[in-house]
């Protein structure tokens, strides 16, 4: 018998429910209690950058929107910086830039949408440079553990994207892009199952 | 020097995305396989908060949304740590939570729980934890309540918690339950965890030593995330 390892294990994750909102947006829920809602304001009004409006669904096996979902997104700056000491450009983020979002959907469609700056290219990995991106989180009813996800611009150049060029069935890829369907307004519906099937990432 | 990335998350002691006995989960659990990335600059950051963002008041869930005076039910204070795999807490890092009332309904335009809405209570609280990772709430005890899945499904008395830690891949929500209830152990999203010792985890034991004598009980849960490796410098091992 070898020696106990001793470490701890992470806490099993459960379905953020169909009442979420009561703690992460009691607006939504329909009351009024905190002072400020977390989340509402991404980039700030002083941030450098493209401002941009990201909309879509999410959508069921079925096809069926996602009515109760709960989304957050993390993303660089305009020039490619996060506002957390870990990246080593963190003092030249852009002022009042938090890069953290939490995305609330209408309760009769399903419909999203957020206001942000387009993100700049980030280092990856071995210095290979990652085409603009934005993190996405996913909870809701019937989800047992967060889904993570990734959303690029069909409008950049992904062509050298270390994490879209890891997705092996290149039609695949496309589940990751954006649409522009107006200046500065992207669409990017997400699929949890069946045709179509978003790429999820266990990062 | 490379960035500390985060140890892999164990899919084994975490629910998968298709658990039929909990029937919602049927339509949303995608069926192609994740794709694995190593830890980028992307994943290890996340977002952090301060106390610019919360106020004080916002981890009483007993006076929070006071009205007309205290919410019904027993009153219980929640606290515990939230701390990494490798044991060390988990400082400045936003824990929220929500629940329902004591007789068991949310205040949510969605919930129609013939159980009656608390007018003196809201059921969500947050806080930082402390320098060491220590966090505390006060509340009443939520109560258990019925939801469609099986005809008569109940879901256990529980708290459900969210929290971020440091970087994104850590995100985290979960459900605290309360040590000796029977219906743990009937509930279909509690049985979307396969291992047994994971579930355990989820439960809080009372805790009479944090209890305040002639006011309220105690219940002890502490979060952990995902931990750390060691950053590789000039081939030493830093931390850990």
């Amino acid at each position: 018998m070898a020696q106990p390892l001793n470490y701890l294990k992470e806490s099993a994750s459960q379905t953020a429910g169909p009442y979420v909102h009561i703690g992460l947006a009691p607006g939504a829920a329909g009351f009024d209690i905190y002072r400020t809602q977390l989340g509402e304001d991404i980039a700030g009004p002083d941030a450098p950058g493209e401002r941009i409006r990201v909309e879509g669904v999410v959508m069921d096996g079925t096809g069926a929107p996602v009515k109760d979902v709960l989304l957050e997104v993390w993303q660089a700056d305009a020039a490619g910086i996060y506002p957390h000491a870990e990246d080593p450009r963190f003092a030249d983020c852009a002022p009042g830039f938090r890069g953290w979002g939490r995305v609330i959907t209408d309760f009769d469609t399903g419909l999203w949408a957020f206001d942000t700056v387009k993100p700049g290219p980030v280092m990856g990995r071995n210095g290979r440079m990652m085409a603009p991106h934005i993190s996405f989180w996913l909870v809701a009813r019937g989800i047992n553990i967060g889904l993570n996800t990734r959303m690029y611009f069909e409008d950049e150049d992904n062509s050298a994207d270390p994490v879209l060029n890891l997705v092996e069935q290149a039609p695949r890829r496309e589940t990751l892009l954006a649409r522009k369907t107006g200046p500065g307004h992207y669409r990017f519906d997400i699929r949890l199952q069946g045709d179509g099937e978003t790429v999820f990432l266990d990062i | 020097m490379k960035p500390a990335e985060f140890y892999q998350r164990d899919r084994t002691s975490q629910p998968p995305a298709l658990t039929p006995d909990y029937k919602t989960s049927v339509p949303r659990s995608p069926r192609l396989a994740m794709l694995s990335l190593q830890g980028s600059m992307s994943e290890i950051t996340g977002p952090t908060f301060g106390h610019s963002d919360i106020d004080a008041i916002d981890n009483d869930l007993i006076r929070n949304y006071a009205k007309t005076g205290d919410p019904v039910g027993e009153r219980i204070i929640v606290h515990g740590r939230v701390l990494d795999e490798n044991g060390r807490g988990i400082p400045n890092t936003l824990v929220e939570i929500w629940q329902a009332n004591a007789g068991g309904r949310y205040r949510h335009k969605k919930d129609t729980y013939l159980a009656p809405i608390d007018p003196n209570f809201g059921g969500c609280g947050r806080t930082l934890t402390d320098d060491q990772g220590h966090y505390h709430f006060r509340t009443v005890k939520p109560g258990a309540y019925p939801w469609r899945n099986w005809v008569n499904n109940w879901r256990p008395a529980h708290i459900h918690v969210s929290v971020f830690g440091t970087s994104f891949s850590q995100r985290l929500i979960t459900q605290m339950y309360f040590e000796g209830d029977p219906l743990i152990h009937k509930c279909p999203i509690v049985a979307t965890i396969p291992d047994p010792r994971a579930i355990d985890q989820l439960i809080a034991p009372l805790d009479m030593n944090a209890a305040i004598p002639l006011d309220c009980l105690a219940y002890k849960f502490d979060i952990i995330l995902r931990g750390r490796r060691s950053t590789l410098f000039e081939n030493r091992l830093e931390g850990n």
